[in-house]
């Protein structure tokens, strides 16, 4: 089987952004979703820290510490960006003005619960930022995540035993292995990497799945 | 005449006292009023609660702060940085407490305080461990859980210019918390890179009208007053 690895899941979550949508990319991995944005496209991406109209990484040269994005790495505006501060910036999510968001995920339920921000560990010192605005506030939350963990645990589960970010609020997954949907339905396929049968994904999973 | 400049750092945070809450603007270093914070730290006020989206990062503002034992507890969403060394050493000795806060609803909750209400009804965190012992409401099919402001006793506040009613603009994604916390304290005390005539700001796009703002200070000239 082909896995896809993080490059090549950053441009399929990519494609389905259509124009004209309003989106949150997460820290880390989601980040990489801006690289495959159809340049010719009109996309608002959106930073939690006050900036709509997200543009690129800037030259060394042209850095600015006070034009950062939510992971704090230097960034630019577009022409036709803005500023706004916190208040407007978490009404933007709450109240269901960003279209779309890509978060990473510790586990996801097939029901579509996240948790995304805490461990649980004991010694962890809890840190949750924007995660739970995002998860329940966007019109549609994506999930950008390898299916299993390094002990070959899968990450789509019947109930997250981590500490939730949000209930009911994933509407699909996107991993290595395959897209899935997840809601009050429970999980679908939407695709699976070549080499891979349903059969299979179900047993990798543990969970309940049917093609979409 | 009114002028809310003041000339020194150490006239901006007169009056701080032990146990004193307060706000401080900033997402990481971006809009981090560092030259207040040092004036804080040299007041040598202490017992301090400190409402902020961080809990600082290397050696210097917040960090600082906690560095030199004056925080008793901190109210924020991301404690947790590369280099929070400061904040995390003394929060496992349980040295400090920590109110952990969604960043909307810290957001929020600021803003609440600013515009005078009891209380709002959030929908995030709800059905989460931070929203564990909470009241919660359904309203029209969707959850909520009921929060409350967050007032302070002092908000800090970094600003490009200002004039002389304290009416500010801000510099790209340094404004951040700025704005919600100005509203949200008993003395808005605001650090600024420039100080201008009135009239040289457009009312079109001032950002701060100046009823939030009680002292303004200027830091370079501050730097060698």
């Amino acid at each position: 089987m082909q896995r896809m690895d993080r490059t090549a899941l950053a441009a399929r979550v990519a494609r389905d952004i259509p124009e004209g949508a309003y989106v949150n990319l997460g820290i880390g991995a989601p980040t990489m979703v801006a690289n495959f944005l159809p340049r010719d496209k009109d996309v608002f991406l959106q930073s939690e820290n006050g900036l709509l109209g997200m543009g690129p990484a800037p030259a060394e040269a042209d850095i600015d510490w006070e034009l950062i994005n939510a992971g704090k790495q230097p960034v630019t505006i577009l022409a036709g960006g803005a500023y706004f501060h916190h208040g407007d910036s978490f009404a933007m999510m709450r109240g269901g003005h960003i279209d779309i968001c890509v978060l990473g995920a510790f586990q996801v339920s097939v029901h579509g619960d996240l948790a995304n921000w805490h461990t649980g560990a004991p010694d962890a010192i809890p840190a949750v930022g924007g995660a739970m605005d995002l998860a329940i506030g966007a019109r549609q939350v994506f999930v950008m995540m390898d299916l299993l963990t390094k002990t070959g645990d899968s990450k789509l589960v019947n109930r997250c035993t981590y500490p939730l970010t949000g209930l009911a609020c994933v509407s699909r997954v996107y991993t290595d292995v395959g897209v899935f949907s997840v809601g009050p339905e429970g999980a679908r396929v939407i695709e699976m990497v070549d080499g891979l049968t349903l059969d299979e994904l179900r047993k990798m999973t543990g969970v309940e799945l049917e093609m979409a | 005449m009114i002028n809310k400049i003041v000339d020194t750092m150490s006239e901006a945070v007169a009056g701080l006292h032990d146990g004193a809450s307060i706000m401080i603007s900033g997402f990481g270093d971006a809009g981090a009023p560092a030259e207040l914070i040092e004036a804080v730290i040299a007041h040598g006020a202490t017992d301090l609660t400190i409402i902020s989206n961080n809990a600082g990062s290397g050696e210097t503002g917040i960090a600082a702060l906690i560095k030199a034992n004056r925080v008793r507890k901190v109210i924020c969403s991301f404690p947790r940085q590369a280099a929070s060394h400061h904040f995390d050493t003394r929060y496992r000795a349980g040295e400090i407490e920590l109110e952990l806060v969604p960043q909307g609803n810290l957001a929020a909750r600021i803003e609440a305080a600013g515009a005078g209400l009891g209380a709002i009804f959030t929908p995030t965190g709800y059905g989460t461990l931070l929203a564990e012992g909470k009241e919660t409401r359904e309203i029209d099919g969707r959850n909520y859980v009921l929060e409350y402001p967050i007032h302070a006793d002092f908000a800090l506040v970094k600003a490009r210019a200002a004039d002389r009613w304290g009416n500010l603009v801000y510099r790209k994604v340094a404004r951040n918390f700025g704005p919600i916390m100005a509203m949200a304290a008993r003395t808005t005390i605001v650090q600024v890179a420039e100080v201008v005539d009135l009239g040289a700001l457009d009312p079109e796009v001032i950002v701060t009208p100046g009823i939030f703002v009680n002292r303004v200070v200027r830091t370079s000239a501050a730097a060698n007053a």
